[in-house]
C-alpha cells in the first residue's frame, strides 16, 4: 500500500472518530445530560488535566503489573510447554489439567489471590500472569510440535543429541508461534492487571477507576479508561514490533495463534 | 562386485494402536553395489519408506540384518545422506546455512566445509542464491538445496524418498537428469524411491518392484540403456519394453494380492 493511500484510509477513520467526538460534545451540551451520567469530552480532558500530576505513578504501577505478569507467564509457560512436548507422560497429565483450568474464568480468582498473596502489586502480577499463561503454553507446545516428522528423521540420521535438535530445530520452529502467542498474552495481561487493581490495590489505573467511580467522578473514569487504552495499545504494538523484527529477519509467515 | 548395502532377510512389523501387528516389510533380501543407482517402485504402503528408514538406521529391523560397508547397521551412519519428498529446509536459515546444517548437527568444523557447500550449490545451479531464504526459492530450487544438504558430509550412500513427487512434471524431468549428472560427478550409491515408472527406468541401473501388504520385492529389472541418459530415451522401443515389464509385475502382484 502506498503512503498516500494509507494516509487517506487512516484519515477517513480519524475523521469518523472526530465527528463522533463532536457529536458527543454537542449532545452533552444541548441535551443537558448530567455530568455524572455522561460527561462531555471537553470535561473529560479537564478532569485528566487536574489529575495529570498523579497519572504517571499510577500508569507505571499498572505497567509494572502488566509486564511483571507477562514475563512471569513466559518464564513459567515456555518450560511447561517444553516438558509437555518432550514427555508423553507429562502431556497426558498436564494437558487435561490445563484444559480444565482454562475453563475457569480466571479473573474470578482475583479475590482468592488477594487472600493468598496479599494486597497490592504481587497479587496484581499474579492474576495478570495467570490470564496470560494459557495461550503461551498452548501455542508454544503447538510450535514445538510443528516440526515435520521427516525433519526429525533427518536429525536422527545424524545421530544428533536431543538438546541440539531442541536448540537448532524445535525452538526456532516454535519461535513464530511463541511471538504470536505473546501478542495475545500481553493484551490479556493488561486485563489481568486491571482486574487485580480493581480488587485490591492502592495504586494503578484500575485503582484510580474504582476510586473515581466511588466518588461519582465520571469524567475521571472516562479519562483513565482512555489512558488505560493507550497503555494497552502501546504494549500490544511493542510486542507486535518485536514480532515484526524477528519475522522480517527470518522471513517466515506469521501463524495465527489460538486463544 | 561386493555389495555396499546388504539387506538380509529383513522384516519390519509395527504394532497398531488396537494392539494388532502390521508387517510393513516382509522378509526382504537384496544387495546394492557400490556406485549403483537403484530405484524402487511400488504402490503406496508397500514398505518402500520403511526400507529406507531401516537402511538409514533410523528404525531397527524386527528380524534379519542390514550390512553397510561390511558392518551391521545398528544406528544412523555417517555414510548416509537423505532426501525426502518435501525439501524440509529450515525457513529461518539461508541456503548456505541449510546446506551446512548436517555439518553443524554432526559437530564438525563448519569452516572446513564452507567451500564444499559452495561447490555443491554451484553444482546444482544455485550459484548466487547462497544467502537466499527457502521461501524465496521455487519448489524445484528448494529440492536442489535439499540434495546439497544430503551431499555435504560426503556420504557414500544417498537415500531418496520420492524426492521429485511434489514437483511439476517439467521440473521433475529436469531434476532427474540433473541428479544423474551429479551422480556421475560425485559417484554415490543411490537408492531412489518413486511412484513413477518412467522415472524409475530412466534413472536406474536396476529397478526393484515392490508390492504392498506385506511389503516385499517381487521383481528386479536390470536397465541396460546407455549412459548418459536423456529424456528422449523414454520414447525408445527398449524403454517401452522395460516399462511394460515393470507395469505387468505391479499389476500381476496386485491381482495375486486381491486373490489371496
Amino acid at each position: 500500500m502506498t503512503l498516500t493511500r494509507r494516509l487517506s484510509e487512516y484519515g477517513l477513520a480519524l475523521a469518523a472518530i472526530a465527528a463522533l467526538i463532536v457529536l458527543w460534545e454537542l449532545l452533552c451540551r444541548f441535551a443537558k445530560i448530567p455530568i455524572w451520567l455522561l460527561p462531555a469530552p471537553s470535561l473529560i480532558v479537564t478532569a485528566l488535566g487536574e489529575w495529570l500530576h498523579l497519572l504517571p505513578a499510577h500508569f507505571m504501577a499498572t505497567l509494572t503489573a502488566v509486564f511483571g505478569g507477562f514475563l512471569l507467564a513466559l518464564a513459567v509457560g515456555i518450560p511447561i510447554a517444553v516438558m509437555v512436548v518432550y514427555s508423553p507422560f507429562l502431556r497426558r497429565v498436564i494437558f487435561p489439567v490445563l484444559v480444565t483450568m482454562q475453563s475457569v474464568p480466571k479473573v474470578a480468582l482475583a479475590p482468592l489471590l488477594l487472600i493468598w498473596v496479599g494486597y497490592g502489586l504481587p497479587s496484581n502480577i499474579l492474576i495478570s500472569a495467570i490470564v496470560a499463561f494459557f495461550p503461551i503454553v498452548i501455542n508454544t507446545a503447538t510450535g514445538l510440535d510443528s516440526v515435520e516428522p521427516e525433519l526429525l528423521d533427518l536429525t536422527r540420521s545424524y545421530d544428533s543429541s536431543a538438546l541440539k535438535v531442541f536448540w537448532k530445530v524445535r525452538l526456532p520452529s516454535a519461535l513464530p508461534f511463541v511471538l504470536s502467542a505473546m501478542k495475545i498474552a500481553i493484551s490479556l495481561s493488561v486485563i489481568g492487571a486491571v482486574v487485580g487493581e480493581f480488587v485490591g490495590s492502592d495504586k494503578g489505573l484500575g485503582y484510580l477507576i474504582v476510586n473515581a467511580s466511588s466518588t461519582m467522578n465520571t469524567a475521571l473514569v472516562f479519562g483513565v479508561i482512555l489512558v488505560l487504552s493507550l497503555l494497552g495499545i502501546m504494549c500490544f504494538y511493542l510486542i507486535a514490533f518485536v514480532e515484526h523484527l524477528v519475522a522480517s529477519r527470518y522471513l517466515y509467515r506469521t501463524p495465527v495463534a489460538q486463544e | 562386485m561386493a555389495a555396499l548395502i546388504s539387506v538380509r532377510d529383513v522384516q519390519k512389523r509395527f504394532t497398531t494402536r488396537s494392539g494388532g501387528s502390521v508387517t510393513a516389510l516382509d522378509r526382504t533380501t537384496l544387495d546394492i553395489a557400490e556406485d549403483e543407482f537403484v530405484t524402487i517402485v511400488g504402490p503406496s504402503g508397500c514398505g518402500k519408506t520403511t526400507l529406507l528408514r531401516l537402511i538409514a538406521g533410523i528404525v531397527p529391523a524386527s528380524s534379519g540384518e542390514i550390512v553397510l560397508k561390511g558392518s551391521k547397521v545398528l544406528r544412523p551412519s555417517r555414510e548416509i545422506g537423505m532426501v525426502f519428498q518435501q525439501p524440509i529446509l529450515l525457513s529461518w536459515r539461508t541456503v548456505l546455512d541449510n546446506v551446512l546444517f548436517p555439518i553443524e548437527m554432526l559437530g564438525w568444523p563448519l569452516a572446513k566445509y564452507r567451500d564444499e557447500a559452495m561447490r555443491l550449490i554451484e553444482l546444482v545451479g544455485l550459484k548466487g542464491f547462497e544467502s537466499a531464504r527457502p521461501r524465496e526459492l521455487s519448489g524445484g530450487m528448494q529440492q536442489r538445496v535439499a540434495i546439497c544438504r544430503a551431499l555435504v558430509a560426503d556420504p557414500q550412500v544417498l537415500l531418496m524418498d520420492e524426492p521429485f513427487a511434489a514437483l511439476d512434471a517439467m521440473t521433475r524431468e529436469e531434476l532427474g537428469v540433473e541428479l544423474l549428472r551429479i551422480w556421475s560427478e560425485r559417484r554415490k550409491t543411490v537408492v531412489f524411491i518413486t511412484h513413477s515408472i518412467p522415472e524409475a527406468i530412466l534413472l536406474a541401473d536396476r529397478v526393484l518392484v515392490m508390492t504392498a501388504r506385506p511389503g516385499r520385492v517381487v521383481r528386479e529389472l536390470k536397465i541396460d540403456l546407455p549412459r548418459p541418459r536423456r529424456i528422449e530415451m523414454e520414447h525408445s522401443a527398449e524403454f517401452g519394453r522395460y516399462s511394460a515389464a515393470v507395469r505387468s509385475s505391479i499389476t500381476s502382484s496386485r491381482m495375486l494380492a486381491a486373490a489371496a
